[in-house]
């Protein structure tokens, strides 16, 4: 289906800023979403009549909703700071991926409706009519931004190109004119509770299966559980997980990790998904309501704590907007009864959402989970920071934690492990380059060009520090890495989920695993007691 | 000339000042609908004011991200920011015990303007040598440019070459503040570097010169990373709850 293009050839490392090709991606854009796509999102089927004057209007609309498109729509000042941070840019070479020549797409009309300069000397500043140009450009390179953040970090101002891209695809929406991918996903994740439609039934039975596989190779009946009334954990993890490689094995390390905590937890059927697509088109009132769902979930079967699976941006959309959009969080004002009707119910002793890198982390700290460290000695592995995870949320209770807690979980069940190279890591990541609704077939293009500084800094430690395992807590980023990373030439198989590492050496008690262990560990155990009476 | 330029800066003040007071007010009642600080963000308010601090003192950003531009854009801002201070002395009483430091840092504003002139130049220069800031760049880019260049380089001519009488200037001004006109020397180079001083302060609240008010209400770098501790809710969004 993708047109043929060639996959960008791996430049000398570190690299500079590559030089510039007009219009190198002005062809790539997506699917176009047809009415059935559109209406039951509460967008117009199709371009509507005077979409030239709607779209002006709903950016007014927008402008008066949202403080940073104002301040960030205002404050660019062409410092040049941000134009070579962009993976879509460095794997294009396409100027208007650079993250402020994105921006102008959009301010360029702001400018002309909203500001005295480009009402009264548009060419000065740079203000063009809303036309049918612009909107084809607009959507072909506000699908060429994963909404990654990586430019905001090194802005003066924080000028999040982000946002600005969810206001354009608002605003397309809006008009008619939207991504088919993001909102016929969005349909499926209102109606069934997934993002692949997935009825209860068919979840059950592949649940079924993964316990069985678990027990097959445990011995142990480790349960996945599913719409368990009196559960005290509802886990909420992207659906990917459910049928997708790596997920699967990260699903099944997550099932281990509750299951040796002793937790009561549950998955829901109303709500077996994590993902929030509508953070990707910029819609408030579509983000909650998929993500009322899990609200609505929560309150039936009366849990006490949410967990989130691996995911990136679902993890941004929970642990950032979840309390604001639907109360699932602390501290609500007292008159708010929405809210508190839920923050009631869950436990106030543990943050609410949490994430599972954090729950499993904290049963480390304890001391309540044994590794057999050696399972992954034939890994050594590096770890990939998600970008909505690194620059759009936290884990734990310090700035940063989101870096330290998975990077603590991993070297706590391998032994091997390294860093890629600083500058492409924690909050200077690249995306991995189908983030932000682009994770479609036909944009792969532009997927597969926007990975290349991914890519090169994975290369640098495979041929220099023996890398041979790539792991991510993002169930984009492993369907996306999974389809990219043939394109480099990296075999498939050294994509892992974070919890996979946990799961494959994680030692059940009264497992299989763990008899086998028992004769080698036994001795030194005694050695320790002796020494320990001796010191005595 | 002298009314000219007496009316040329009252319209000047009252269009900055009325401007900036309608975009500040225009960003204050905005709100902010979901918590976007770009993370690892301060988890506390104190936190923030610092994180703040930091950005608009050091320009802690741009220094991770590029070193020519930080290097340049710091040369010219605290060039203009020690160059303004000491403009002061135009102003106010410098006998007066609250303003007695004026005159004491006045000789680091003088060197100050070439801090502010290299630091300018250079960035024109990057944005005409550089591919990717070329590209970006319009007309009003140069243009403010050209202003700024303009404004330093008169600025820096009366001080060190062809001087002016800055008693004269200083009671003009200091008139001006009482309403009361009084007459301005009319040197071309003192006229050429107010003229250019009163359009910077009419294009101010118009042009990218908002970035100054425009930090401080920046939601990805002004909140407090909590979003599970408190909900954060906006009057429009609130509505929503049923
Ligand atoms: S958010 Fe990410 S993808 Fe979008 S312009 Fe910025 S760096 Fe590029
Ligand atoms: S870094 Fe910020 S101010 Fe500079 S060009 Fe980019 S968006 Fe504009």
């Amino acid at each position: 289906m993708a047109a043929e293009f060639q996959t960008p050839e791996f430049r000398e490392y570190p690299a500079v800023p590559n030089a510039l090709i007009n219009d190198a991606t002005a062809h790539l854009s997506p699917f176009i979403a047809k009415p059935n796509h559109q209406e039951p999102l509460g967008f117009p089927g199709e371009l509507v009549e005077n979409w030239e004057e709607k779209a002006v209007e709903k950016m007014g609309d927008l402008l008066t909703k949202y403080r940073g498109l104002r301040v960030y729509l205002d404050s660019c000042v062409k410092c040049g700071s941000c134009t070579d941070k962009c993976h879509y840019y460095q794997g294009t070479s396409d100027p208007k991926n650079m993250p402020v020549a994105r921006q102008d797409l959009l301010r360029s009309v702001y400018r002309r409706y909203f500001t005295f300069a480009g009402k009264y000397f548009p060419k000065l500043v740079g203000a063009r009519d809303m036309t049918r140009e612009v909107l084809d450009e607009w959507y072909s390179y506000f699908h060429q931004c994963s909404q990654c953040r990586r430019c905001s970090v090194f802005c003066p101002y924080g000028i999040d190109t982000a946002e600005i891209s969810m206001a354009a695809r608002e605003i397309m929406d809006s008009i008619g004119h939207g991504q088919k991918y993001c909102n016929e996903i969005l349909g499926k994740v209102q109606t069934v509770g997934n993002n692949l439609g997935l009825p209860g039934p068919a979840l059950k039975a592949t649940m079924a299966e993964f316990a069985e596989e678990i027990e097959d190779d445990t011995g142990l009946p480790v349960e996945i559980p599913i719409d368990k009334k009196g559960a005290d954990v509802l886990l909420i993890t992207p659906s990917a997980d459910f049928f997708a490689e790596p997920h699967i094995d990260g699903l099944m390390g997550y099932a281990k990790v509750f299951h040796e905590a002793g937790v009561n937890w549950t998955l829901s059927s109303h709500a077996a998904e994590a993902a929030n697509f509508s953070m990707f088109i910029g819609s408030y009132s579509n983000m909650k309501k998929v993500a009322e769902r899990i609200r609505d979930a929560a309150l039936e079967l009366g849990v006490k704590q949410i967990i989130v699976g691996e995911c990136g941006h679902a993890w941004r959309v929970a642990y950032s907007f979840w309390n604001t959009l639907t109360g699932v969080g602390a501290g609500a004002d007292p008159s708010d009864e929405y809210a508190l009707k839920l923050q009631k119910q869950l436990d106030p002793n543990v943050p609410q959402p949490m994430h599972i890198c954090e729950f499993t982390y904290d049963l480390i700290q304890k001391g309540k989970l044994r590794f057999d460290k050696s399972a992954n000695d034939h890994r050594t592995v590096t770890f990939h920071d998600s970008c909505n995870v690194a620059r759009a949320s936290r884990m734990g209770d310090w700035a940063g934690g989101q870096f330290d807690i998975p990077r603590e979980v991993i070297k706590a069940c391998c032994n091997n492990y390294v860093d890629m190279d600083p500058d492409t890591i924690k909050e200077k990541t690249y995306c991995c380059g189908g983030g932000g609704g682009l994770l479609t077939d036909d944009l792969m293009e532009i997927r597969v060009k926007g990975a290349l500084p991914r890519m090169e800094a994975l290369k640098d430690v495979v041929d220099h520090r023996g890398v041979n395992t790539l792991a991510a807590i993002c169930a984009i980023c492993k369907a996306q890495f999974a389809k990219v990373l043939p394109y480099y030439n990296f075999p498939m198989h050294m994509l892992v989920s974070t919890h996979q590492l946990v799961g494959e050496s994680l030692v059940l008690t009264g497992s299989n695993q763990e008899k086998a262990l028992q004769p080698k560990q036994e001795e030194p155990a005694k050695e320790d007691e002796a020494q320990a009476k001796a010191e005595e | 000339m002298s009314v000219l330029y007496a009316l040329l800066f009252y319209v000047a003040t009252v269009l900055l000042i009325a401007g900036l007071a309608m975009k500040i007010r225009q960003y204050w009642i905005t709100p902010a609908p979901l918590k976007i600080p770009t993370t690892p963000a301060p988890t506390t308010r104190g936190g923030v004011v610092l994180r703040m601090i930091r950005e608009v003192v050091l320009f802690e950003s741009l220094f991770k991200s590029n070193k020519w531009i930080w290097l340049f854009g710091y040369m010219f801002h605290v060039g203009l920011a020690l160059v303004l201070l000491r403009h002061l002395r135009y102003f106010v009483d410098t006998t007066s015990f609250i303003w007695s430091w004026v005159p004491l840092i006045s000789p680091i504003g003088k060197y100050a303007a070439f801090a502010m002139i290299i630091g300018l130049l250079g960035l024109w220069a990057r944005r005409i040598l550089v591919e990717r800031i070329r590209y970006i760049s319009g007309p009003s880019d140069h243009l403010m440019l050209a202003l700024l260049v303009g404004i330093g380089l008169s600025g820096a001519m009366m001080t060190f070459v062809v001087h002016t009488d800055i008693v004269a200037v200083k009671i003009f001004f200091l008139g001006l503040m009482r309403f009361s006109i009084q007459p301005l020397p009319t040197d071309p180079l003192l006229l050429l570097h107010l003229g250019l001083v009163a359009i910077l302060m009419i294009v101010f609240p118009l042009s990218k010169l908002l970035h100054a008010p425009g930090v401080f209400f920046s939601p990805s770098r002004n909140q407090v990373d909590d979003p599970r501790e408190k909900r954060h809710l906006a009057s429009w969004a609130a509505k929503l709850d049923k």
